[in-house]
């Protein structure tokens, strides 16, 4: 199976759009290299801002470009985004209703060894708690490129998390995928795994391990964090056991918005399964997904003693 | 208009900004006041700005950093004809559009501010805008000097300089205090001008409740590359006896006794829109 980066799919796919639509604007915060968006800087100048190391500014910058008519695709690391410019977030795009997106790379434990300055692991709870601001964790590259088509085309402020790495393509080119429509990769009987972003191939494979030991699960790709497809959230309750899997503090993230509609609507067997909340193991992002046991055995483990429980 | 009808038209926005300060019990007087004759100047001689088509694209943009004077520039809107006047009887209650801080589901309103340090970046994004897409509108924001101690606007400025936005000017509404007492107390800022000069800005300084010095300063010939600082120095709570130079009337509200001298002092019955 090939592997592809979603940073590449977007900076990729964004540059086509672009050459096509004047208004779409990329910035950076001293961040082109890391997000991949040399080529551009280089092929756009005129559609391309370069805002240095300065996050609120940026999306200050992006918040006012939009004001002028623009449509602003601000991009650099997860964790400043989501943090450093919160407020900016929360008051220049989201309050003021700004076609503003914040694409936020190398998310989640993608710095590995760089801790937790580098980390973004509370962005999904920051900021799918600000109102009107769409949230959305893709999966593979492919999701990501389509979701690229559908940002250019919304007015709609987002906020997108990607990782750093390649990851194993799930989805064949040119699938379709809707706002608010999770998609189901596996129908089981015995539990459901609804998993987000870089846990959704590691969510696939442990469904995969488990149907060895006659376990049959069902597996959700809920890339849209925010709006949240609250259907299928009910469906996978019905099969009497729901385990998230994200890579992301358990507070507050997929587990924590997946509880608040069980919780209110259908009361269900969980098991939130994230990073602890704690001074985080440091490692490649895979040595810090096994420690945690995000990685596929992991996953597996924690649904077969959830089952048990 | 000339400079006398124009600082008539300041003394009647501040009695209507006292007006909802007052009625509603919440506000910020002391800024509105200070900042009164610079909103007036803008929006009744500078602006380029059409209350009938608030959102036309040519228009000259302004962005009220220091939003927590927002009295002051809704009864200026109002006043313009971006929205109907008798609104701003509904001024901070309950499901009001007129709030406590500008909200931009008011015409005429750009973004949403209140949150320091937010309009000069939002400013500079505006302005870079239309540079890139080749309009000649300009950009305007107004920030409280006490707000200048938000690393959010230094940020901007270095960029503002970058990237040579002739056609952004930032006013400062330099009137010394803020809710702790001076701002040399609480966080020096002086030489304030020579730090924006020291970020690549063309600085001037003038009387910022001295409306002839105010127009012209905003039609005087500038330098040509580089962003506009204007210091505009003026006195926190303004025309209003009681409230003048007085850090308290930085969110104070006027009792029916202020209100009346305030009527009196500037010269007017009441507000416009009661």
């Amino acid at each position: 199976m090939s592997k592809s980066t979603l940073r590449g799919a977007f900076t990729g796919r964004i540059l086509e759009l672009a050459k096509q639509d004047k208004d779409i604007f990329t910035l950076a915060t001293d961040s082109r290299g890391s997000v991949t968006l040399g080529d551009f800087a280089k092929e756009l100048p005129g559609q391309f801002v370069e805002c240095g190391i300065a996050e609120q500014d940026a999306v200050g910058i992006a918040a006012g470009l939009a004001n002028a008519g623009l449509k602003p695709f601000v991009c650099g690391p997860a964790c400043f985004f989501s943090m450093r410019s919160a407020e900016q977030v929360k008051v220049d795009v989201a309050y003021s209703h700004m076609n503003v997106k914040i694409i936020g790379v190398s998310g989640g434990v993608s710095y590995g060894a760089l801790g937790s300055t580098h980390h973004s692991t509370q962005d999904i709870a920051l900021m799918r708690a600000i109102p009107d601001l769409e949230v959305y964790l893709p999966s593979d590259a492919v999701q990501m490129k389509a979701l690229t088509d559908y940002l250019a085309s919304s007015a709609k402020p987002a906020f997108v998390r990607v990782g750093r790495g390649a990851v194993e393509d799930i989805y064949p080119e040119g699938t379709a995928f809707t706002p608010g429509k999770a998609v189901k990769l596996r129908s089981g009987s015995d539990a459901a795994i609804i998993a987000c972003g870089e846990t959704v191939c590691q969510a696939t494979a442990a469904a995969e391990l488990l149907s060895q030991k006659g376990i049959s699960v069902s597996v959700y790709d809920m890339f849209t964090i925010k709006p949240m497809d609250v259907d299928a959230v009910l469906e996978a309750a019905k099969t009497g056991f729901v385990l998230t899997a994200e890579e992301h503090s358990v507070y507050g993230g997929l587990g924590g918005a997946v509880s608040e509609i069980l919780s209110q609507k259908a009361p269900t067997r969980m098991r939130i399964l994230g990073l602890k909340d704690e001074k985080l193991y440091t490692g490649t992002s895979a040595e810090v997904f096994a420690h945690y046991g995000l990685d596929a055995q992991g996953i597996a483990r924690s649904l077969l003693e959830g089952l048990k429980a | 208009m000339d400079i006398e009808s124009l600082k008539r038209k300041a003394a009647l926005l501040r009695a209507d900004a006292v007006t909802m300060v007052h009625d509603a019990s919440t506000g910020h007087t002391g800024g509105d006041m200070s900042a009164a004759d610079i909103v007036t100047a803008l929006y009744y001689d500078v602006l380029r700005v059409y209350p009938e088509n608030a959102k036309a694209p040519d228009r000259d943009r302004f962005f009220l950093s220091k939003g927590h004077s927002c009295e002051i520039y809704y009864a200026a809107l109002a006043d313009r004809g971006f929205f109907p006047k008798e609104e701003l009887k509904t001024f901070s209650m309950a499901g009001s559009r007129i709030i406590g801080h500008p909200n931009n589901a008011v015409p005429g309103v750009e973004v949403c501010t209140g949150a320091l340090g937010h309009g000069l970046p939002v400013a500079v994004g505006a302005a870079l805008g239309a540079k890139r897409l080749g309009k000649s509108y300009r950009v305007y924001v107004l920030m409280g000097d006490g707000e200048q101690a938000e690393g959010s606007v230094w940020e901007a400025a270095m960029a503002a300089a970058n990237y040579k936005l002739d056609n952004l000017y930032a006013i400062v509404d330099r009137n010394g205090l803020q809710i702790s007492g001076s701002t040399e107390d609480v966080m020096a800022l002086d030489d304030l001008g020579a730090k924006y000069r020291a970020f690549g800005w063309d600085v001037d300084t003038c009387d910022g409740n001295d409306m002839a010095a105010l127009i012209n300063y905003f039609h005087s010939p500038k330098t040509e590359g580089k962003p506009h600082c204007l210091i505009a120095r003026t006195v926190k709570g303004k025309g209003l006896p009681f409230a003048e130079n007085q850090a308290a009337w930085h969110h104070k509200v006027p009792n029916d006794g202020q209100l009346a001298e305030a009527y009196e002092a500037l010269g007017v019955k009441g507000a416009s829109f009661k």
